[in-house]
């Protein structure tokens, strides 16, 4: 039972974290309605300027985050900017094979920079772990999620207070109506991506706090297929949903099952479940079906 | 004159939108039958229900006598549904002759590994089906000197005349045909006119039409069903139906005083 | 000089090489390539088998992804699946070559139908996605069950033996690859000349307006997966057979990824863009490596930048033309030809 309970617990702390990830898919998709394959690679980047600017230039935590997130928006605008807009209205089997293109891209250069091998990053929480009741919570587990929970409400409260926020819910709501009434469409694309973008690299410091940091650190990002068709494609409190799900079922899988296989089947089973669900449900467990016209 | 197709107490919603409202009407073999009704009146969707491309709430869908509301979509187009479209819904990736070849689907034969084979039974079928519409839709249509181009670089008019080329190469018994000269400048107008007075008088193939030019309706049809927001409001010949006073309140609005 | 040609009959309008030229160049290109085993060295010819190799799986994606529409993300899985089945039915029942090559690309055939089961239902993105998973899992299947694929150990093979002819180098596996190649693309160029292939680019194209026109929608949804997951499951029995070993780490994701960077490349939508796609796709890495190997001279360390570097360049060849030449290499070459066709009168 206690094994039952530690792994539950895990599970919906890991499963905060998937949460603030998929946040930076959600965001690109439902501003633009582009299904972006790069955001784990853009967490994986993230994670690796945060590793540079702490380890390499000797920053400390606290000026690394506010550049990385200066870095992510960067990086985010550029490909917008540079890719992306060129692809409007093109098919969207061709817009998903750009953004797989990019991650392809990402990966390379990441691993030209800086190399396959593990890097750790520089201890960011206290190291003693969290005990409650017989349940044990590493500590980085634990206020990774405690950090990645704030990321995500601020983002939602900017969303449902700020004007930018209004503006891209407006955006996302109906293009031509927010066009209309004086919203620059294209660069709330553009926001929409620098924070889509913010979203993902925060998480990769988080992940990559918790396990190192390698250019393989994006697979993790693949993830996010399962959370967004478990919580539905275009809510937040769906990502958030849709997040915990895969961070229990894949720790009670990998809990209960790996011992078994030799490990991997941790990784496989968010998308065994997820093959399930659509088989039952093809819009997932909230999508909405669409009205098709002719 | 038998009936080839009725419409029975046929009601269509989307979500909580009532589309159709208990719609009935019937369709007289070889006849021109047009449906009218201001934009939103639910026009197309009668035709989507015809086609069973929607599925309607309550009602029932006859052709030629037998029931077919259950009936899929393709296999209905085998029974003999034609279709064009308002908005023109040619295969950009193939040529003029490949989309009308199309339109002949239910009526070929090759399957997948004689198709990977082609030679003997699928060259053959090919070879006659290009001369059936050599001769009977390309020359009838007049349109020889695109056949081998991209339908993406044609014009508006010439793209909806390969629309009905297509249809034709359906062989239908029925073509539902929603609005074929919508956009069209007078001379196309009067062509089409001609085309789809000649299909029904020559191949007496029998034509359900949507068309916003009055002209046209009056000058073609047989009779005309008067749609509004979802409800039958009329039906009749086109002299009848023209002076019908709520077809003018629905057209020109309430008359004030 | 040529302005043009004029065909009598529908037989001829309808001919893929209808004109005594295109029929002329064909004869030379056949000629050449039957020529060019005695020509080339070792390595040409290995180049050669895996380009041939290569090009089936492609023309099977391009069925699938640039013909039909349906988009795969687990084209690499499905060549695995052939692979590991000519492994296992060669080592494990002893068949002949000649038939675990059908069987290998029915089995992959198999699944291919199974994954793209609910495609009927599954649109776009929740396809990509489905495809992607069965990536994945079988992946998971190749590494994990080991009693079977022998595990990352993976299954060694003996050479491929047809009709008591063993082909136990390169330069004789050679004709078995330019045959299978010739084959394939040929039933591909034959299958978009019936219904069957129009009607894979009207589901592509409209697929709503498609089954109005008659089509049923899942059947040619399912004979796309059929045809391209058959190709795959050939290309893949080719490849373990040629390379006499089968590991998990032949099929990962980012094949699946490079074999779409193929057909994009090489030109959605065409068959001839499969070939251009996949022996430039082929080429790409080894023109990479080539020039990181005079590079090591001066930087002891080039050699280790030749992975991340291939998939920088995948990466950008795919954004690049899909943003700057969307209909890739054949698209290209067909302008080059009409160039010469009009020549030199070409304004």
């Amino acid at each position: 039972m206690d094994i039952f309970l530690q792994l539950i617990a895990s599970g919906l702390l890991v499963g905060g974290i998937y949460a603030l990830i998929a946040l930076g898919f959600v965001l690109i998709y439902k501003a633009t309605n582009i299904i972006n394959f790069a955001t784990g690679e853009f967490m994986m980047i993230g994670a690796y300027i945060f590793y540079s600017l702490t380890v390499y230039l000797k920053l400390s935590p606290y000026a690394g985050f506010p550049l990385v997130i200066v870095c992510a928006a960067l990086l985010g605008t550029l490909v917008e900017r540079l890719i992306l807009r060129h692809m409007l209205g093109q098919p969207n089997i061709s817009i998903i094979m750009v953004t797989i293109g990019l991650s392809s891209i990402l990966l390379g250069i990441a691993e030209i920079i800086w190399g396959s091998d593990f890097r750790s990053l520089p201890p960011l929480f206290p190291r003693k772990p969290i005990i409650i009741g017989e349940v044990v919570l590493r500590s980085n587990l634990f206020y990774g999620f405690l950090m990645a929970i704030a990321v995500v409400v601020i983002f939602m409260l900017l969303f449902k207070y700020a004007k930018i926020g209004v503006a891209m819910r407006a955006t996302a709501n109906d293009q031509m109506a927010a066009f209309s009434m004086g919203i620059n469409v294209k660069t709330m694309f553009t926001i929409s991506w620098a924070f889509g973008t913010i979203a993902a690299s925060l998480g990769g410091i988080i992940i990559g706090n918790i396990g190192g940091v390698q250019p393989t650190l994006g697979h993790i990002g693949l993830k996010i297929f399962p959370i967004v068709i478990l919580g539905g494609l275009d809510s937040v409190g769906g990502a958030v949903l849709g997040g915990f799900i895969v961070g229990i079922v894949e720790n009670l899988a990998g809990g209960y099952l790996d011992p078994y296989f030799h490990g991997g089947v941790k990784d496989l089973a968010p998308f065994v479940v997820l093959i399930l669900i659509l088989l039952i449900k093809p819009y997932g467990l909230f999508g909405t079906k669409e009205i098709e016209r002719l | 004159m038998p009936k080839i197709l009725s419409i029975d107490g046929v009601s269509l919603a989307f979500g909580g939108l009532e589309v159709l409202s208990d719609i009935s009407f019937d369709v007289n073999e070889g006849e021109i039958f047009a449906i009218i009704g201001p934009n939103g009146a639910g026009k197309t969707s009668t035709l989507n229900i015809i086609n069973g491309f929607y599925r309607p709430k309550k009602g029932k869908v006859f052709f030629q006598g037998t029931d077919i509301t259950h009936l899929q979509a393709d296999k209905r187009a085998a029974l003999g549904l034609g279709r064009t479209f308002q908005n023109i819904a040619l295969y950009h990736g193939m040529s003029v002759l490949d989309n009308i070849k199309l339109g002949a689907h239910s009526h070929l034969k090759t399957g997948l590994i004689s198709g990977l084979w082609y030679w003997g039974a699928a060259h053959k079928e090919e070879m006659a089906l290009r001369k059936e519409i050599e001769k009977d839709i390309i020359d009838f249509l007049e349109i020889e000197s695109i056949r081998n181009q991209s339908v993406s670089t044609l014009a508006y008019g010439l793209q909806k005349r390969v629309e009905l080329a297509r249809a034709l190469a359906m062989r239908p018994k029925v073509l539902l045909m929603d609005e074929p000269v919508a956009g069209m400048n007078a001379e196309e107008t009067e062509d089409m006119a001609r085309f789809i007075l000649d299909i029904k008088e020559e191949r007496n193939i029998t034509i359900v039409l949507i068309e916003h030019d009055m002209k046209m309706i009056m000058d073609i049809s047989d009779r005309v069903l008067v749609l509004n927001f979802g409800y039958k409001l009329t039906q009749g010949s086109p002299r009848e139906v023209q002076k019908h006073p709520d077809v003018i309140k629905a057209y020109l609005g309430q008359k004030k005083g | 000089m040529r302005i043009g040609h004029f065909k009598e009959t529908y037989v001829s309008d309808q001919a893929v090489f209808a004109t005594a030229t295109s029929r002329f160049w064909l004869g030379i290109l056949f000629a050449l390539l039957l020529l060019f085993p005695f020509v080339a060295g070792d390595y040409l010819l290995f180049m050669a088998n895996l380009a041939g190799i290569t090009i089936i799986g492609a023309v099977g994606l391009n069925i699938l992804t640039g013909f039909a529409g349906q988009i795969s993300l687990g084209h690499a899985a499905f060549i695995g699946v052939g692979g590991y089945t000519a492994a296992i039915l060669a080592t494990r029942f002893n068949l002949p070559f000649l038939i675990c090559l059908p069987l290998s690309g029915l089995m992959a055939a198999f699944f291919g139908i199974i994954v793209g089961g609910p495609s009927l239902r599954l649109k776009g993105l929740y396809l990509c996605i489905a495809t992607l998973a069965a990536q994945l899992i079988l992946e998971f299947v190749f590494v994990h069950w080991e009693s079977v694929t022998g595990g990352i150990r993976g299954i060694n093979l003996s050479p491929p033996e047809i009709c008591g002819y063993v082909l136990d180098n390169d330069f004789k596996y050679y004709f078995l690859t330019l045959a299978m190649v010739i084959l394939c693309v040929t039933a591909a160029r034959n299958l978009f000349r019936t219904r069957v292939g129009r009607a894979f680019i009207a589901i592509r194209d409209r697929d709503i307006s498609a089954e109005l026109m008659g089509i049923n929608l899942l059947r040619y949804k399912l004979y796309a997966f059929a045809v391209s997951s058959f190709m795959a499951g050939l290309s893949g029995c080719l490849w373990v057979n040629f390379l006499k070993t089968v590991t998990p780490e032949h099929f990962p994701l980012m094949e699946s990824v490079r074999y779409l960077a193929m057909i994009i490349v090489g030109g959605m939508g065409s068959i001839l863009g499969s070939i251009f796609g996949a022996i430039f796709m082929t080429i790409v890495p080894e023109a990479i490596s080539t020039v990181l190997g005079l590079l090591v001279n001066t930087f002891p360390t080039a050699m280790s930048f030749l992975f991340p570097l291939q998939q920088v360049i995948f990466g950008l060849l795919i954004v690049i033309f899909l943003v700057f030449e969307p209909h890739g290499l054949a698209e290209i070459w067909r302008r080059i030809k009409n160039y010469f066709h009009l020549w030199p009168f070409e304004h």
